[in-house]
């Protein structure tokens, strides 16, 4: 019986549908200019975003010439808090989604290759863990640690998010298993760890990736959430979620604490999650049909 | 006489799927003599490509070789040995050429990579001189510029420069027996016969063994000095090829010799044998072909018949064997009964 032959990524294809579609282009251009802004920080910044500029009179300054976004409850420099936020929020989702892509993946790509007891044991474990809510589960793991340090809470958030990953590579791997190459390899004696890092993960990295770009736009929120709730970075640290925290108590006349920090989440998650479509749409394989230079729109149906 | 290159006994590969037990190989018996060519020939499901997997140990869950079959392989019985060592004979002493080059070949790599891997697992070779490798390979097999073409990934190849590749990464250890699983059904007519003569040279000259796997009685009359007929999971004819052609015993041979296209024949259309073969879980008691055969009497539905020996060199699964004289009586098979009445 000959094995189910999977779609076969075409990498030029793939390239040339993104470089297409404006949506990629736009999402990508919207977060390389984010993470400059987040790199370029202290040449941007007017103020060192904690120091407490006006000490003898604590208050918060609408947006005016000298703070174009205002100043928070501690005298700060919102702008400059936004922009070393960018990195902690920036640094915090990428590292967090890189360590659970790449643990999901390995995980994932050693169940479905593996198969038998050790895929059933792994994937319960994963469906257990699925039943859990993430962000209870942070607070209650917060709340027992105490105080968490950056890297802490990087560890953390990417502990609790590398189910849904292992769970796709999971099932790209299986079909890989069976794909003739992979078979070919094997039959051509290449040991199976071989087999395995060479042959199938890097054809099953692309769904992986998808999921990461979506995974990013989530930790931002996640990161946002808890610094909200007071349990992520650590004050005085600027990050997204804690400028608005700053605010929260009087959100009503200091629109400002919550507007910047609330629009700048939004475009960031936004441009991920516009990415992570782009990404998914080059990689359909029912978009392979398309020529690479047939410019004629192809309906998904 | 001497032992043979491979000589598989009794072969068993079942596969436990939730539809039942599904007996794909079923006590297969053949053998492969040095430098010979023997083709295995059958329907889609009839347990050749299974039998090509199981030699080099290659069935994955919830396939399994049983116990009592036996694959004795240069002296060794392949199926008691180690995953490392079997490793070690894989692509070294025995390699094998698939059916779709486009699949074959991992396409994020380049070809030039794909055979120096070999090279370097196998012979411990250094990148450079693997890659040095690659391309005598490449040039071996009959493709231009292959320098170039080493560079380049497999989607930037035809089919047929594919399967040269394909065949290169079989050859590049010198194995003692490539196992060819219809290398040329995914190819043009036009390259199937240039691939099977560079195959058929390349194996001549080094003195390569080669099981060839195919549903071509052509390219078997062509290539194969033996040839073994595979229907249901069992070997059910095994004769050398000339006598195939001018002396075929089992009903299902002689099927498949009149559904072939003949230049010369005049005929309205192509005979066809009716029906199906039987689903692998339930193979039915006695002979397996009986609902097909327009021999079949009631002994075949009793019995299951053994190989009988017809002459030398030559055996047949049908009672045929002990009772010539029905063979002139033919009737229309049961499967062509019941589809005139389902029509």
């Amino acid at each position: 019986m000959p094995p189910v032959v999977p779609p076969l990524p075409d990498v030029a294809g793939i390239r040339s549908r993104l470089r297409r579609d404006r949506r990629a282009t736009f999402a990508l251009g919207v977060l390389l200019t984010i993470a400059t802004c987040a790199l370029l920080a202290p040449i941007l910044s007017p103020f060192d975003p904690n120091a407490q500029l006006d000490i003898s009179r604590l208050q918060s300054q609408a947006p005016s010439w000298s703070h174009p976004l205002g100043t928070d409850p501690f005298s700060r420099d919102v702008l400059s808090r936004l922009l070393y936020g960018a990195r902690i929020s920036l640094l915090i989702s990428f590292t967090a989604v890189a360590l659970a892509m790449s643990f999901g993946t390995l995980i994932g790509a050693v169940a479905g290759y593996l198969g038998g007891a050790i895929d059933a044991v792994l994937m319960r474990l994963v469906d257990a863990a699925f039943s859990i809510p993430t962000l209870l589960l942070l607070i209650v793991v917060i709340a027992l640690w105490g105080e968490v340090s950056t890297s802490a809470l990087t560890l953390l958030i990417a502990s609790v998010g590398w189910f849904t990953v292992s769970r796709l590579v999971r099932a790209e791997t299986l079909a890989m298993r069976d794909a003739d190459f992979v078979v070919a390899a094997r039959a051509l004696g290449v040991p199976a760890w071989r087999v395995l890092g060479q042959h199938v993960l890097p054809n099953v990295v692309g769904p992986a990736i998808i999921a990461a770009a979506l995974a990013v736009g989530n930790v931002i929120l996640l990161e946002a959430g808890l610094s909200y709730l007071g349990i992520g970075v650590r004050p005085p640290t600027a990050s997204w979620g804690s400028i608005i925290q700053d605010g929260s108590e009087r959100v009503s006349d200091l629109w400002w604490l919550t507007l910047f920090p609330g629009l700048a989440i939004l475009v960031t998650v936004f441009a991920c999650n516009a990415l992570g479509d782009a990404l998914r749409d080059a990689l359909d394989p029912r978009q392979l049909q398309a020529a690479p230079d047939d410019d004629t729109p192809i309906k998904a149906t | 006489m001497t032992a043979p290159l491979l000589e598989i006994e009794s072969l068993r590969t079942y596969f436990y799927t939730d539809a039942g037990v599904a007996r794909a190989v079923d006590g297969v018996s053949l053998r492969v003599d040095a430098g010979e060519t023997v083709g295995v020939v059958g329907e889609s499901g009839c347990g050749k490509s299974v039998t090509a997997l199981s030699i080099l140990r290659l069935i994955l869950p919830p396939g399994r070789i049983e116990a009592g079959s036996a694959i004795r392989f240069e002296d060794k019985n392949l199926l008691e040995m180690t995953e490392r060592e079997v490793q070690r004979v894989r692509g070294n002493r025995i390699s094998m050429v698939f059916q779709e080059p486009m699949t074959a070949l991992n396409p994020v790599f380049t070809v030039g990579d794909q055979i120096a891997e070999v090279a370097r697992i196998h012979a411990g070779m250094s990148k450079r001189d693997a890659a040095a490798k690659a391309v005598e390979m490449l040039k071996l097999v009959g493709i231009p510029a292959p320098e170039q073409r080493a560079n380049e990934y497999p989607h930037q190849l035809s089919g047929g420069m594919r399967q040269r590749v394909v065949i290169a990464m079989a050859l590049v250890m010198n194995p003692a027996l490539v196992i060819a699983d219809e290398p040329t059904t995914a190819l043009d007519v036009t390259i199937q016969a240039q691939i099977l003569e560079l195959l058929a040279d390349l194996t001549r000259r080094l003195g390569t063994s080669v099981l060839l796997i195919t549903h071509d009685l052509g390219v078997v009359a062509e290539h194969c000095t033996r040839v073994i007929v595979m229907y249901a999971g069992e070997v059910v004819e095994e004769t050398i090829t000339t006598g195939l052609f001018s002396a075929a015993h089992h009903p299902y041979t002689e099927g498949l010799l009149g559904a072939m296209p003949r230049i010369g024949r005049h005929a309205e259309r192509l005979a066809t044998i009716p029906g199906t073969v039987p689903p692998p879980t339930a193979w039915p008691v006695g002979c397996r072909f009986r609902d097909r055969c327009q021999y079949a009497w009631d002994r075949c539905e009793r019995e299951h018949p053994p190989l009988y020996q017809i002459d030398v060199a030559h055996v047949s699964r049908c009672h045929l064997a002990e009772e010539p004289e029905r063979r002139a009586h033919p009737h229309p098979p049961l499967a062509a009964e019941r589809g005139a009445s389902a029509a």
